[in-house]
């Protein structure tokens, strides 16, 4: 083979490498449709995404699914609003203001904390969260909305700190010295100038958090309490998408309306966490025109 | 002490951890005039530059010694806050730095945080950008990013905001040595223009520029003061050997 074909052959080479992800990502994708799409030659595709009943099981069942993504977006958004401050702050904590030990520790640490498998976070939700939000409100279960939040929410602070970090690490020092010889303080110049210039970076940290929290389904799993209404309450029950698919994917015949109606309820969720990522992009690129720093 | 000076620097050493990078400096800078720092890598002349201003605070584990009067103020005496002295001793860098912002709001940055009123910064910001030569060049694109210009408009910008919080001296640190030669002569063009109202110091690698803009030289070496005296004196007959081995190109 001359030097030529070789490059030639190397270059397609790395590009089979790279389909390899597209090809399997798009059967995944394409099974998905297949196995969900027949639901809607029975049940129309508003009453599945706007019903208010999940009953697959009665005869006739109804597949309205809106109870599930209010669920969703629920603990997706109060887990958010925890995770948020928490994950950008720490953030800016170990980036900025730690001296160099403490910085060392906290980031080994939050390394460890997203390390933790979902289902121990899930579990401690469950025995230990649960029951002293029980006591404590007076409610008839502790598997609610607000717990299943708060352990998303620390399962996403992870994902928020450690790529919010990453961005602050990379705001280049010679903005920070500019600041400083013009007589702004550590604070101003961490608010008016560093923030700013990885806001980029942080955004997309953001974003990546509400993918990981919405798509997560073992702690929904476990303390979302697994009711399929619209909740009334911060205190009451709800049943996430991925916690339905979950529990219910195992008992249902193949290819019935039940299995059909979880293939269509997957594709809400992959439609969901692909909208994410597509903002996370978009809002990355956007910060990005004026967050860059060349000569 | 003469009555024009305007910092004074009395036996300052200065220490990067174990490594001692300045020994026994006393210098003094004259009101409105222009002095140079000149001297090979590593002689402590970027170091001298960043002690005036208290830059080094934010480098750990640094120690000065001795004691430097701006105005017959010791600078690091305990009660002083530096970042009143920063608000006073204006510093432009080697590397243009104009920050992620538009070109107004990099000028009015300073001035904000010292509390300039609103209805004032406009003014201010045309006032800056014409001392740093730059108003006609950008009064069109104000609310544009700084990013967009270029290398030598960014350096210019920088001047000009650095010019914005009205400071007593202004710190040059190889100001031109990441530009071309057209911007280099802007610069150098802007820097006489300066003297008339500001105290400068320059860092400088380049000996034909100490030479054409600067009153007074400075040469260092290895973190000592080697001389110190009138430009056309250093260039001319300097009294150290090691000085004219270094302005003619012998070493360094």
């Amino acid at each position: 083979m001359n030097r030529k074909n070789k490059e030639v052959f190397i270059k397609y080479l790395f590009l089979l490498f790279a389909l390899v992800s597209i090809i399997v990502l798009g059967l995944i994708v394409f099974s998905l449709f297949r196995e969900g799409m027949p639901l809607f030659a029975t049940v129309p595709f508003r009453d599945f995404l706007f019903g208010l009943e999940w009953y697959p099981t009665y005869d006739p069942p109804s597949f309205g699914i809106f109870p599930l993504i209010v669920g969703s977006l629920i603990v997706t958004a109060i887990a958010t609003l925890i995770s948020v401050p928490l994950g950008v702050l720490a953030a800016v904590y170990i980036s900025e203001i730690a001296p160099q030990r403490v910085k060392g520790i906290l980031k080994s640490v939050i390394e460890l904390l997203a390390g933790l498998p979902s289902v121990v976070l899930g579990f401690f939700g469950m025995v230990i969260v649960a029951p002293w939000l029980q006591e404590t409100f007076d409610l008839p279960t502790g598997l609610n909305i607000i717990n299943a939040s708060v352990i998303l929410a620390i399962m996403a602070i992870p994902t928020i700190s450690s790529i919010s970090e990453d961005a602050l690490y990379a705001v280049p020092r010679e903005f920070k010295e500019a600041s400083y010889a013009l007589g702004a303080t550590k604070f101003e110049t961490i608010a008016k100038v560093i923030v700013p210039a990885a806001l980029s970076g942080i955004s997309t940290a953001i974003m990546l958090g509400m993918a990981r929290a919405i798509g997560e389904t073992m702690v929904v799993l476990m303390v979302a309490g697994g009711a399929a209404a619209i909740p009334e309450s911060l205190f009451d029950s709800v049943r996430p998408m991925p916690a339905s698919i979950a529990a219910e994917m195992g008992e249902t015949p193949y290819r019935s309306a039940h299995y059909q109606a979880l293939f269509a309820t997957g594709i809400v969720l992959f439609v969901l966490t692909l909208a994410f990522n597509l903002i996370a992009d978009y809002v990355s690129h956007k910060f990005k025109q004026t967050g860059s720093a060349t000569l | 002490m003469a009555a024009n000076d305007i910092i004074q620097i009395h036996h300052v050493n200065f220490y990067y951890g174990a490594v001692r990078a300045l020994t026994d400096i006393s210098m003094q800078f004259e009101k409105n005039k222009v002095t140079a720092l000149i001297g090979p890598s590593g002689c402590g002349k970027s170091t001298l530059l960043r002690l005036l201003n208290r830059m080094n605070d934010l480098i750990d584990q640094t120690r000065v010694e001795g004691e430097i009067l701006f105005e017959g103020r010791n600078i690091y005496a305990p009660q002083v806050d530096p970042v009143e002295i920063r608000r006073k001793i204006g510093m432009v860098f080697q590397k243009p730095n104009p920050f992620p912002k538009t070109i107004y709001n990099n000028i009015t940055y300073g001035p904000k945080l010292n509390g300039v009123p609103a209805a004032d910064l406009p003014g201010l910001v045309e006032q800056s950008l014409r001392q740093a030569v730059l108003w006609d060049e950008v009064k069109d694109i104000l609310d544009k990013s700084a990013m967009n210009l270029s290398g030598g408009q960014q350096q210019r910008l920088c001047i000009a905001r650095a010019l914005a919080m009205k400071p007593d001296v202004l710190l040059m640190d190889e100001p031109t040595s990441a530009l071309d030669p057209i911007s280099t002569a802007k610069i150098e063009e802007l820097v006489e223009e300066l003297k008339r109202h500001y105290t400068i110091i320059i860092v400088t690698h380049n000996m034909q520029q100490a030479a054409r803009i600067s009153d007074q030289t400075a040469f260092f070496y290895l973190g000592n003061l080697i001389e110190y005296n009138k430009t056309e004196k250093i260039f001319t007959k300097p009294d150290v050997k090691q000085t004219e081995d270094y302005i003619t190109g012998r070493f360094g």
